[in-house]
Formats: structure tokens, C-alpha cells, sequence
């Protein structure tokens, strides 16, 4: 077996940071909601996913380390990274806003990742084949859970109806970043390694729009999509949540516990 | 706060129906019940009860029953319900004794 090339290598680095990012920075965000979600029952559920998406998180930047051979674990990857070195999508850092934003950034980003599992169990990089063998399993009960969120808010009552169209709409400019694809996606995607996400959009699209149709919302129309957050450039939000997340292992370098 | 008209200031508990939740534990096991959840709907009763009582990979499958369907024998059914059987042994199997010659 011939090493691969060191600009491969690297976009692949850069791609697992990618899908790495996007978990750990959703996934604390759902954990903001640990002791504050609206019942006992979804409380659990939603720090379930947030340490699913927090577990996947940790694999993928522990592979992107070792990728990498420079001496970064999983943990320097998390806790000392800045703003501009997180390579995650912009939705995925948007505050965590009321219940119905949380859901409907849950089933837009859910679908999303399954998709992206779904190819990656074949990724000719078994590590990562076996990390999205598994989180496949998850993400599809991220999806159902979402999914029938969305519909029981969409078609509940007046004002649930409202915050849900409102979330859709709102998150709606930040979903076109999902799909851009650069030299990194369409590098790795060449490789067998990873897939290119703009292949997704057409069955993200079919699946979302179903649901949106059984919520009884309305799926939004054609508008100027944001983006950024794979080259690192970011919302003023995720600062704040770096901040946060970070504190503790930056004030006690080396800590264990 | 006062509660508004809605009734979602501090009523102390869900509105939704209660649930009650049978797991078992592995295939070909009996279920048992693990506790219950409140939930709009059968679909989100299951969910509920996978994320509180199977997210340590405890269950196989879960049953959930609106608790109202359940009906359920009551304290004061204790003496006529279940003191009857003390004073009759031979319901028990062990009170029959098995004849010479019997294979087990």
C-alpha cells in the first residue's frame, strides 16, 4: 500500500474536521438544554443526542489527529482550537433559541447527516466506515425524533405552529452551506474517502419537504444562503460558546477527570 | 407568575397523558414494567420510553399502555382477593406427593 499523497492526506484531514466540527459544536448546543428542556422526558432524550453527536465529535477529531500525525488528540482539536479553526457549518452554532428552533435545526442538520453516513459506511477508510456504521444507527433515531417533533409542533397548536414556521424560516438561509462543495469535498470524494455533500441536497431536499408537508408548514422560498464556516469564518456566536465549552480544560491544562 | 390561560405556569405537571412502560429485557423474556412517561401520542410514548428507561441498552422492545386502559386490583382488594389462597396448599403443586414409581 502506497502512503496517499500529502495533499490528499490533508484534505482529508481538513474534511474529518469538517464532519468532526459539525457534531461536537450541535451537540453542545443540544446540551444547553440539559435541566431546562420543556418535560422531564425530553430533557433526556435531548442530552441523549447531544452526547450521541458529542461521542461521534470525539471519533472523528481523534481520527482527524492521528490523520493529521502532528501530536493532536481528540481533546487539543476541541478545547484549543480558536473560532477561525472550526471548520463547522454555521447552523450548527446558532444559539440554541426557543424549543421549536432547537427541533428544527435538529431535523434539518439530522437528515443531513444521515445522508452523509449513509455513504461514508462505504468509505474506503475503514476507520471512518466504522464510525459511520454506527452513527448511522443514531442519526436515524435523531431523525425520527425530530421529525415527529416537527410535525406534532407544526400541526399543534396556533402559537407551536407559528414558532415552528418561523424556525424553518429562519434557519432556512443557513441550510445552503450544507451542500457547497470545494476542492476538500470533491478531493476526498475522488479518493473514496469521504462524499460530496452536493450530491446530497436532492434527497435532503425530498425528504425535508415531506415532512414540512405533514407538519402543515411551508417550506421556504429561494433566499440568499449564508456561509463561511468551513473556511472559518464564523457568527459572532460561536465565540461565546467556545468560550464556554473551552474554559475549564484551558484553566487546567493536562487535567484529567 | 400567575398562570396564564393557557395553563402553562407552574401547574407542577404535564398535560400530556400518562403512559405506562413494559421493557424486555431480551428476546423470549417476558416484559416487565419499567415505569411510565407522559406523551401526546403512541408514537411519542415509545420515544419516551426509549430515551428514559432503554438508553443503556436494557430493552429488546418496549410495550406502552395509556395508563387509563389499565385496570388494576386496589388495596382493599387485598383480603378477598389474595388471603383465600393461604389456607388451600393443595393448589400448590409441592402439596402433592409423587408415587413411587413415577418418573420425573
Amino acid at each position: 500500500m502506497t502512503a496517499p499523497s500529502t495533499r490528499t492526506s490533508d484534505a482529508f484531514v481538513e474534511y474529518l474536521l469538517r464532519l468532526g466540527d459539525d457534531r461536537l459544536v450541535l451537540g453542545h448546543r443540544l446540551s444547553e438544554w440539559c435541566g431546562h428542556a420543556p418535560i422531564l422526558e425530553e430533557d433526556i432524550a435531548l442530552a441523549n443526542i447531544a452526547l450521541d453527536l458529542v461521542g461521534q465529535g470525539t471519533m472523528l477529531l481523534k481520527l482527524a489527529g492521528e490523520t493529521e500525525s502532528k501530536g493532536r488528540s481528540e481533546d487539543a482539536l476541541a478545547y484549543f482550537r480558536d473560532t477561525v479553526d472550526y471548520r463547522n457549518a454555521l447552523i450548527c452554532e446558532l444559539p440554541k433559541g426557543d424549543f421549536g428552533v432547537t427541533i428544527v435545526r435538529q431535523f434539518l442538520v439530522s437528515v443531513f447527516s444521515v445522508l452523509q453516513w449513509e455513504r461514508l459506511a462505504s468509505s474506503v477508510n475503514e476507520q471512518l466506515a466504522g464510525i459511520a456504521a454506527k452513527a448511522l444507527k443514531e442519526c436515524r433515531y435523531h431523525v425520527r425524533h425530530a421529525g415527529e417533533w416537527v410535525i406534532m409542533l407544526g400541526d399543534g397548536t396556533e402559537e407551536s405552529h407559528v414558532r415552528a414556521q418561523t424556525a424553518l424560516d429562519d434557519l432556512w438561509r443557513f441550510t445552503g452551506e450544507l451542500f457547497l462543495a470545494d476542492d476538500v469535498d470533491r478531493s476526498v470524494a475522488k479518493e473514496g474517502l469521504g462524499v460530496d455533500p452536493s450530491q446530497l441536497e436532492t434527497a435532503w431536499r425530498s425528504q425535508v419537504a415531506d415532512v414540512v408537508r405533514r407538519a402543515t408548514l411551508t417550506m421556504p422560498g429561494d433566499v440568499y444562503m449564508q456561509r463561511g464556516g468551513r473556511e472559518g469564518r464564523h457568527t459572532e456566536h460561536l465565540g461565546h460558546m467556545l468560550a464556554e465549552m473551552q474554559i475549564v480544560a484551558r484553566s487546567h491544562p493536562g487535567a484529567s477527570w | 407568575m400567575a398562570n396564564d390561560s393557557r395553563g402553562n405556569g407552574a401547574s407542577g405537571d404535564s398535560q400530556w397523558p400518562l403512559w405506562e412502560v413494559f421493557t424486555q429485557p431480551q428476546s423470549g423474556a417476558p416484559h416487565e414494567h419499567a415505569g411510565s412517561v407522559h406523551a401526546v401520542d403512541a408514537e411519542h410514548a415509545l420515544q419516551n420510553a426509549r430515551d428514559v428507561y432503554a438508553r443503556r441498552n436494557e430493552a429488546v422492545n418496549i410495550w406502552v399502555v395509556p395508563s387509563g386502559s389499565i385496570t388494576a386490583s386496589t388495596p382493599e382488594d387485598m383480603g378477598p382477593f389474595f388471603d383465600p389462597a393461604n389456607d388451600k396448599p393443595y393448589r400448590h403443586p409441592q402439596f402433592y406427593k409423587v408415587p413411587r414409581g413415577i418418573r420425573m
